[in-house]
């Protein structure tokens, strides 16, 4: 069996009125990177608390790495790393010296500071800039910086919220590799918080959906894809306009057409062949340069899943 | 817990004095501030700094001013900077964390002024050479010492219980002069509205007493009201509502 890194049973935090977690229940695997989606005000920043003892439930339990969070949470923290909702890095320092703090404050000998630190900053690429007061970075760097200090003493389980927030596409593309390579080196669990479901596509092994406070589904990105359940094929090529978008929305197969940037995204309906909507589109003058058919992504199942819960 | 108590120190203390940017720009204004209080000042008192106990007293002031403005950094300062909650979640103890801050607070403001005095006993002594070594009454550097490091612990305890209630560093360190200025300018208004003849009695019992019995009957107070102060912040110190401030 599975060794589980987070266990909660009915987890509930409410804030006076406000429900902000309610009745979640879900297990992490070890070594997994999980993805916990949701959008902004869902709970999955009060989960992370939840689960480091930060905050105390209002019912139901959260056992981390073996340990209570709500009796036993020094022995969590001591276990895990984190990068909450700000960096927390201290912009008046160079990366080195906060690294370098957050090394003793995990009691790393003083070898083993200098070592790890160097691994780390030079892994990122960050070594030769780490006498530069962290204040002056870009947002991408420090985020690194962030990801290094949260993994500086080879914790069992880290938290990371929201860690490519706000970084341009490339940044973020740079910040997700470099996290994927120190997970899987260091044999971390990863426990994510996003709503980048590209990013949570590419990343996770599993992934929950939360939606005001409840969880809407867990699994891995293929079978919450799959649930989705639609089709798709999408179309770009010249003479496609509103018409056409209509008239294809009236065919039995298909049960939406979107037409957005001169590519046209047809959804399907189950078992229906896509060979006579493309010859429609032929018949009707467009002159087709691309066809392309896949399954949901992410992104719709995850639509799907908060749509029908609204 | 010593440890992890001087691991915040060390942090506090390093952040102050790259406040200005760089540790160079920081240590100038350092230097400016031991031109004041470690040569203009002792000038300006001459030999009397050392012959006169009660003249190093300006001196007890300087823990008070700096200690003030080092907890309110390390307090509000660090919710205001978004640093808090990353360091709530580590492995640190809420005590550690506090009384880390608070020794920071108090070490600067401390060792400021002992360098300071350091400082002005040499610019005395340059200024009137040929006259012989100058040198402090041991008796009135102690007090200094004892009355610096508990004011220190006062403003530094206090400071961090205003700081943990104010949003901000400049408004925590507006409260904390207004505190500052309370606790000076209360006994003097108290004394005024006492009735005369209970006025009198209290002056009439205080020149009775020897220098060393009101100096360790205030120390005692002091030290009285800073673990006070300071089990008033750590009841008030709790991770839980930190984070939900």
């Amino acid at each position: 069996m599975t060794e589980c890194a987070i266990r909660t049973d009915g987890l509930t935090r409410d804030f006076g009125t406000l429900r902000a977690v309610d009745n979640v229940s879900l297990e992490v695997p070890a070594g997994a990177i999980f993805g916990f989606l949701g959008p902004n005000g869902s709970g999955k920043t009060t989960t992370i608390r939840l689960l480091l003892g930060l905050l105390e439930p209002t019912r139901g339990t959260a056992t981390v790495l073996g340990h209570d969070a709500g009796s036993e949470a020094d022995a969590i923290r001591e276990r895990c790393g984190a990068l909450l909702e700000h960096s927390g890095l201290y912009e008046r320092m160079t990366a080195q010296d906060n690294l370098e703090f957050y090394a003793r404050v995990w009691h790393l000998s003083p070898a083993e500071r200098r070592g790890r630190v160097r691994e780390l900053l030079s892994g990122l690429g960050l070594w030769d800039r780490r006498h530069e007061i962290v204040g002056a970075w870009s947002r991408g760097m420090k985020q690194k910086l962030a990801v290094a200090r949260a993994l500086l003493h080879r914790p069992d389980l880290v938290f990371l919220d929201e860690p490519t927030a706000g970084l341009d596409p490339i940044a973020a593309v740079a910040l997700r590799d470099d996290l994927t390579g120190l997970a899987r080196r260091e044999g971390v669990t990863v426990f994510l918080t996003t709503h980048n479901l590209s990013e949570a596509e590419k990343l996770c092994d599993q992934v929950a959906v939360i939606r005001t406070g409840r969880l809407l589904a867990v699994g891995r990105p293929d079978e919450l894809r799959g649930r989705a359940r639609r089709d798709r094929m999408e179309v770009t090529g010249r003479g496609l306009d509103a018409r056409v978008a209509a008239l294809l929305a009236t065919e039995p197969a298909v049960e939406s057409a979107e037409l957005r940037d001169d590519r046209l995204t047809l959804r399907l309906r189950d078992g229906h062949d896509t060979a006579p909507l493309v010859a429609l589109l032929v018949r009707e003058g467009v002159a087709v340069d691309e066809v392309r058919k896949g399954g949901a992504d992410l992104e719709e199942a995850f639509m799907a899943l908060v749509g029908n819960d609204a | 817990m010593i440890g992890d108590i001087l691991t915040i120190a060390w942090k506090d203390l390093r952040e102050v004095l790259l406040q200005s940017g760089t540790l160079r720009r920081s240590l100038r204004g350092l230097l400016f501030s031991f031109l004041i209080f470690g040569v203009f000042l002792p000038l300006q008192i001459g030999p009397d700094l050392v012959r006169q106990p009660a003249a190093i007293l300006p001196f007890a002031w300087v823990p008070l001013l700096l200690a003030s403005g080092m907890v309110a950094d390390g307090i509000a300062g660090e919710r205001e900077r978004h640093t808090l909650e990353t360091l709530l979640a580590s492995r640190l103890s809420d005590r550690s964390i506090l009384l880390g801050k608070v020794v920071a607070a108090i070490a600067y403001g401390w060792g400021f002024m002992l360098v300071s005095a350091a400082v002005g006993l040499v610019t005395v002594n340059v200024v009137n050479a040929g006259h012989g070594l100058l040198m402090y009454e041991p008796g009135a550097l102690a007090v200094l010492g004892v009355f610096g490091l508990l004011g220190a612990g006062l403003v530094a305890c206090g400071g961090a219980l205003v700081a943990l209630r104010a949003p901000t560093v400049r408004q925590a360190a507006q409260n904390m002069n207004l505190a500052i200025f309370a606790v000076v300018l209360i006994p003097i208004l108290g004394l005024q509205v006492l009735p005369v003849d209970v006025r009198r009695q209290v002056f009439t019992t205080l020149s009775g007493l020897d220098w060393l019995t009101i100096g360790v009957g205030a120390a005692a107070i002091l030290a009285a009201a800073d673990l006070l102060l300071l089990a008033a912040t750590m009841a008030r110190f709790q991770r839980a509502r930190l984070i939900l401030d």
